[in-house]
């Protein structure tokens, strides 16, 4: 298995001196599905935000699709992005677009061809199970609806890489569940899934690779493993 | 660029100023009043500099005759001034014509100098012209040199004075009209911040699924060339209209002098110009001042 995300003595420092993280070594394989866990504070958001370039580490090495995004100018970052789709707890969709136009928007900021974005955009609703809901806004889904429309979302550009930070935080069990199953999907087409999580049932009854950060460190890193934490 | 890309951003602008319809006329509003004074303000250096030309180019060169030179000698002089190359033509001006024209080119005022013709005071004097103005100085040095000449006069003092009376009003202007541009661009700058912030949420997922800065900039890039251009509508209008006026009512009351006035599709035509580009330019640079910010990565 080839790596996607690699990560060799990654170490970052905020400007105010705390230390988020101190020293990560991390490779993780093309088509792999891995949860992000720990305690609040721990380091995972920042961990999350290097995969995808908002935060430049102060030491070390990010190698994403055989790309070093740490030393990536900034004029390419956009390029880079498209490679890498996100999906926020808040879900970070436009209110005033319909649930096909909040999809299409990420296609046509990047200047994909209309009939390429049409295509698209059908063929990812489907996948999120949302097809009838095209011209529905935000406003009228529910949390798990927009969720599905914010995955529609970054996964449109055919992505090799998603990450999600925790994506079913807003949601109530059933419709964390619903997610879930679209993720699966995802990552059966072959897409590397990061997701950084609290949910300790999803954990425990989706088996995947765990990766538990604490104080900026890994504490473990186990195949099929376990949430491990107090809820 | 695509033209379908370019189109999005053209939409993308127009709706965003539609939507600030207000701060948007405000802006627009504080372009024009400041347009409209460099407007003026330009009108009136571009003439006076040209007048100013003029009085340099003006090919009348005037040789005064020394008080003591006899009628022989003078007219010896007149032969001489003959002589010196370049010069077209020497018409003799006796000390009394001096005065009528003097006296005719004051005025009302002409009584107050009526004693004047008991004692004239006035030199006799030579009137030469040049073959063309740029040999007024070479033609006035030669003059100088030759004797029973007191004194040679042409438009040099007169363009000095009137040089220096132009630095004064454009420094004037160039501060008020730098401080009446700045405000433009800081209103421009402050409407865009506005449209920023209202769409702060797209921006920033824009840049999540890879949109370039260039391509995020576009829409502000053009919100604020609008803007610019809008705002000069008024001004160039104001420039045809009192140009128009000075033109061709002021402009009349030289003719027959050797100045005149910058002709009237010119001076609308360099100035209409010169104000669009500088609205787009105040618009362009206010709108980029407000986008930097918020576009980093």
């Amino acid at each position: 298995m080839e790596d996607m995300i690699v990560m060799d003595n990654v170490w970052k420092a905020y400007p105010n001196g705390v230390m988020a993280l101190n020293g990560i070594d991390l490779s993780v394989g093309e088509g792999e599905f891995i949860y992000i866990v720990g305690p609040s504070g721990a380091g995972k958001s920042t961990f999350i935000k290097m995969i995808f370039r908002e935060l430049k580490p102060t030491r070390g090495k990010i190698i994403v699709d055989h790309k070093n995004i740490a030393t990536l100018r900034d004029r390419q970052v956009p390029y880079f992005r498209r490679k890498i789709g996100v999906v926020f707890q808040d879900f970070r969709l436009l209110p005033k677009l319909t649930v096909y136009e909040n999809v299409a928007f990420a296609l046509e900021v990047i200047e994909e061809s209309p009939r390429v974005i049409k295509r698209r955009v059908m063929e990812v609703l489907d996948l999120v199970g949302l097809k009838h809901k095209v011209n529905s806004f935000p406003g009228q889904l529910s949390g798990g609806e927009q969720q599905r429309v914010s995955i529609a979302r970054s996964i449109c550009n055919r992505p090799p890489v998603l990450i999600a930070d925790e994506p079913t935080g807003n949601l109530d069990p059933d419709t964390s569940w619903q997610i879930m199953d679209v993720f699966k999907r995802i990552n059966e087409q072959g897409t590397t899934v990061v997701m950084a999580t609290h949910n300790r049932e999803i954990v425990n009854t989706i088996k995947h690779r765990v990766v538990a950060l604490e104080d900026g460190m890994i504490v473990r890193d186990e195949e099929e493993g376990a949430y491990g934490y107090e809820a | 660029m695509k033209p379908r890309t370019l189109r999005r951003h053209i939409n993308e602008s127009v709706k965003s100023l539609g939507r600030n319809g207000w701060m948007t006329f405000a802006s627009v509003g504080a372009v024009a009043v400041s347009l409209i004074l460099v407007g003026m303000f330009l009108m009136v250096m571009f003439n006076l500099n040209k007048i100013a030309g003029d009085i340099e180019s003006d090919v009348e060169v005037r040789v005064y005759v020394s008080q003591s030179a006899t009628q022989a000698q003078t007219r010896q002089l007149g032969s001489d001034l003959k002589q010196i190359r370049n010069v077209q033509s020497v018409t003799y001006e006796s000390k009394k014509q001096g005065l009528n024209n003097l006296m005719k080119s004051l005025g009302n005022d002409k009584s107050t100098f009526s004693d004047l013709k008991n004692e004239n005071p006035l030199p006799n004097a030579y009137i030469l012209k040049t073959d063309n103005p740029q040999q007024t100085t070479y033609v006035a040095n030669k003059a100088q040199s030759l004797a029973y000449v007191s004194d040679v006069r042409y438009g040099k003092g007169t363009v000095e004075k009137l040089f220096h009376v132009i630095n004064i009003a454009r420094n004037v202007g160039i501060v008020l009209i730098v401080g009446l541009l700045f405000t433009s661009i800081f209103l421009i700058a402050n409407t865009i911040k506005l449209t920023i912030v209202a769409r702060r949420r797209e921006i920033e997922i824009m840049k999540l699924v890879g949109a370039t800065n260039s391509f995020v900039r576009w829409p502000y890039f053009i919100e604020g060339l609008i803007m610019g251009v809008l705002g000069s509508v008024i001004p160039v209008l104001m420039v045809f209209i009192v140009y128009h006026f000075v033109y061709y009512n002021l402009g009349a009351s030289f003719s027959g002098m050797f100045i005149s006035l910058i002709p009237y599709q010119t001076m609308t035509t360099n100035l209409s110009l010169l104000l669009v580009g500088i609205g787009a330019a105040i618009g362009v640079w206010g709108s980029l001042n407000s986008v930097r910010k918020f576009l980093k990565i």
